[in-house]
């Protein structure tokens, strides 16, 4: 029993604005909402720098108790969904909850958290056998990753399928393609679905310094996200949430709702390859993207946008430039394809569903995001990749692709509505 | 491939790396003689902690199965997930060859609730106690909790469907339902299931918040549900992978069916909203039933959840009674989790290993530890209990609220 799904309704936090409007104007003016850390003192960091929210949850209608017990990376969940359900028209309580799901993706969860107690518990890294004693009581809820899909389905009364997906940097992608399956599959009618991230804390800054694969320009921290770009050197942290209601088409017909667009497909494949390495050739998300067009009965031709995973690592841009070539063939040189991580960073598990919101958008708008920053070609990156200005144009259907560690690589396709 | 309507996914491989057993023999061994294996905990920086039992695995050794350089950059979970990988591939005689399409028809899904806690404590210490720049490169693919599904892929070459669902203890038969559907759409096999580390000092410090933990320090008595004595769950490590596979394929190689992934049910109550649970996990076992397309009555055998929380334990057997009519107080129910205790996702899977081994003994294993059941239900103790088993019916229930049930169907090759 295949189903056709629809989004109906969207919500965002993110780096640069709070809320559809904010966010749709920060990537349809091109302008960058990276900067120097300020959440914490980042001396001796490599990279100093993130795309930061400047979020005040009480602003969004979360009480001072919720604020106390919901890590930051669920306070974007809760703010995101309530802005992507009102959004939605539904009345949750004229639904059956049984039929309503949630499903959210998210790569480190509550370790900002779990990172602040670990600091009181181990009085700073001076005891392995930490002091229970200081420890917050609320601490079991950053350990377990599913509090952020319980905390969203409590809030908005899903009794369905509640799921959290963690699949490192393409969790968005995923929680929403697992979400998708949900409702095509006819296990609930409604799932509430997205992902959501807050990753700007030392642990984390600190283990992809590690790696060097965050952007160690300091100096011009607005400049510093360069995907595609020949001068990029790494991507920039960033954080924020976002969710997309998706809907059986019929149900949401039935009640008059607004359709944004269908869900087309998707797909998700492993490199096996390298847990952090991507190959020059990009089969495996070459083969994602081909899998997804197969079940949106879609030619690659069809494609007229691709969202780029567009890290600004310089075997990330690469990599996807040869997959995109792979899946799309020539048509691939005449389709514009942006990376929004030059706009709001990289929020490791949350992208994915923010890119999503964008193609929507995009969708909605028949605008193209651009990538900010870019100004020189590298020479292997030879597609277009709509510098600096956002360009309109005819949109039917879009891609979105991701690429993380582990060596996911998965993609999704969304349609305008069809008959 | 062959049409989605006409495959079902079968389980032919079995890797389990468990308290009680570091082999699917030893692990069914004593599990149906019911031997209890949980024990004070002896990991160095917990002795001072309230918890002081737990269910560890301490009959493993990961050098002798996995190389060196996966051991360096991995924790201790995923040096269980990858040794179970390596058992089940091998008990489903599964390599490179076996299947044509592989490697994009081989995939990998696990369930992860608790991810690299003690490698993230190690690294934590570093950050903090000497400096960023004493961070390790293997903390970024480590701690997370996607390493486990990452690392297995990578390390076996499987390049299909990867996932990992973030969850609590129901996510494990999710991560199997998940694996079922992968195949039924297509996939040929997903190498599923879930490990866990949960018993390092700060991660057990984490813990210390959940209320439904036992903080009994006698392990005879510290895990005993469906008891008047029930004071909550003691934690455990350890966990199991299967072999999910279409049965077309599995015919194809010649590889017996053990049993079939016929129906799954999921839902959510709320947080420790327990007397909830009674109706979400009531719905969960009729949606698994009605997708397995079977009769409450065709159930042979209940794994329960069994979380040794009085209103927990009331819920779940009025849920039974609930979903299964009449027959719910006759049917045998059995939780040998009260010998190994609960490692989170990993509990619901390998009760799922149990079911599948005890449908091909004809043998309920027993409840350690629990006497003097105080709940209207059929709940085997002392010794295992001998049975013709065609249909096993798991249930899970999570500290963060879902419910889930899984109904499995004995295989055909023996």
């Amino acid at each position: 029993m295949n189903r056709r799904v629809a989004v109906t309704g969207i919500g965002i936090v993110a780096p640069g604005g709070i809320g559809v409007p904010a966010f749709w104007d920060l990537l349809a003016e091109g302008r960058t909402a990276t900067r120097g850390i300020t959440f914490f003192d980042p001396a001796g960091l490599r990279s100093r720098i993130a795309a930061e929210c400047d979020f005040d949850p009480a602003a969004h209608g979360l009480d001072a108790e919720e604020v106390q017990r919901a890590d930051r990376y669920i306070q974007f969940a809760l703010v995101a969904g309530a802005e992507a359900v009102r959004d939605s028209g539904l009345d949750m309580q004229r639904e059956d909850p049984w039929r309503v799901g949630v499903s959210l993706g998210t790569a480190v969860g509550g370790t900002t958290r779990l990172e602040h107690d670990y600091v009181l518990v181990s009085h700073r890294g001076q005891r392995w056998d930490v002091d229970h004693r200081e420890a917050e009581p609320q601490l079991h809820r950053a350990f377990s990753p599913s509090t952020v899909a319980s905390a969203v389905a409590e809030r908005f009364g899903a009794q369905g399928p509640v799921q959290t997906v963690s699949t490192g940097c393409t969790s968005g992608l995923d929680a929403v393609g697992y979400a998708f399956h949900t409702v095509q599959e006819g296990r609930a009618d409604i799932c509430i679905a997205g992902a959501s991230d807050s990753p700007i804390s030392p642990i984390t800054m600190a283990c992809f310094d590690a790696i060097k694969a965050t952007s160690p320009n300091n100096d011009d921290p607005a400049h510093a996200s360069r995907p595609f770009d020949n001068n990029r050197d790494g991507f920039v942290m960033g954080e924020g949430g976002a969710v997309l209601v998706l809907e059986e088409l019929e149900h949401a017909r039935a009640r008059g709702a607004h359709v944004y667009c269908e869900f087309g497909g998707y797909a998700t494949f492993g490199n096996a390859y390298h847990m952090t390495g991507l190959t020059k050739e990009g089969l495996e998300m070459a083969r994602a993207v081909e899998t997804a067009l197969d079940q949106a009965r879609l030619d690659p031709t069809a494609i007229d946008y691709v969202n780029a995973h567009g890290s600004g690592t310089r075997q990330n841009d690469r990599h996807e430039t040869a997959a995109v070539k792979r899946a799309l063939g020539h048509h691939a040189y005449d389709t514009p394809m942006s990376s929004i991580k030059s706009m709001v960073g990289h929020s490791l598990g949350a992208i994915g569903a923010i890119e999503l919101v964008a193609c929507v958008l995009a969708l909605v708008k028949q605008v193209v995001p651009p990538t900010a920053n870019y100004e020189i070609p590298d020479p292997e990156c030879d597609l277009d990749y709509v510098p600096r200005v956002a360009r309109e144009r005819k949109l039917s259907s879009v891609l979105s692709v991701g690429s993380g560690f582990g060596g996911f690589q998965s993609a999704v396709i969304l349609t305008r509505p069809r008959e | 491939m062959s049409e989605p309507q006409d495959r079902h996914a079968a389980i032919t491989g079995i890797g389990v790396v468990a308290p009680n057993g570091t082999s699917t023999d030893t692990f069914w061994k004593a599990t149906q003689e019911g031997l209890s294996v949980l024990d004070r905990i002896t990991r160095e920086g917990c002795e001072h902690l309230p918890l002081k039992v737990a269910g560890e695995v301490r009959a493993f050794d990961p050098a002798a199965t996995i190389e060196e350089r996966f051991l360096v950059q991995t924790d201790r979970f995923t040096h269980y997930a990858m040794a179970a990988a390596d058992f089940a591939l091998d008990d489903a005689r599964l390599g490179p060859g076996s299947i044509p399409d592989a490697p994009y028809s081989i995939g990998v899904v696990t369930a992860a609730g608790s991810g690299g806690g003690e490698f993230g404590q190690r690294e934590l210490q570093q950050l903090w106690g000497k400096g960023s720049r004493f961070v390790g490169p293997y903390q970024s693919i480590a701690w997370f909790y996607a390493a486990s599904t990452g690392q297995v892929s990578i390390r076996r070459g499987f390049k299909g469907p990867c996932s990992v669902v973030a969850s609590d203890e129901a996510g494990g038969l999710d991560a199997l339902a998940h694996a079922a559907r992968a195949v039924r759409r297509g996939t040929d096999v997903i190498v599923a299931g879930s490990t866990e580390a949960p018993l390092a000092p700060y991660s057990m410090v984490c813990q210390l918040g959940y209320e439904e933990l036992s903080r009994e320090t006698d392990p005879s008595r510290a895990y005993r549900p469906f008891t008047d004595g029930a004071c909550g769950f003691v934690p455990a490590e350890g966990g199991a992978m299967l072999v999910v596979e279409a049965e077309n394929t599995a015919r194809d190689r010649g590889v017996g069916i053990r049993a079939v992934v016929a129906g799954h049910g999921a839902t959510f109550t709320g947080a420790s909203r327990w007397a909830r649970s009674r109706d979400g996990l009531a719905q969960a076992i009729r949606q698994a039933l009605h997708e397995a397309g079977c009769a409450p009555e065709e159930v042979d055998v209940v794994f329960a959840d069994a979380l040794g929380v009085p209103e927990a334990d009331r819920a779940e057997a009025l849920a039974i009674a609930d979903a299964l009519g009449g027959h719910g107080t006759r049917v045998p129910v059995t939780a040998p989790k009260t010998g190994i205790g609960r490692g989170y996702c990993a509990a619901p899977v390998l009760d799922t290993a149990a079911a599948v081994l005890a449908m091909e003994h004809g043998l309920i294993p027993p409840t350690p530890n629990v006497f003097d059941v105080c709940h209207d239900l059929d709940l085997v103790t002392g010794r295992a209990r001998v049975a013709e088993l065609r249909t096993a019916l798991v249930l899970s229930r999570g500290l963060m609220g879902s419910n889930s049930a899984l109904v499995l169907r004995r295989g055909t090759a023996q």
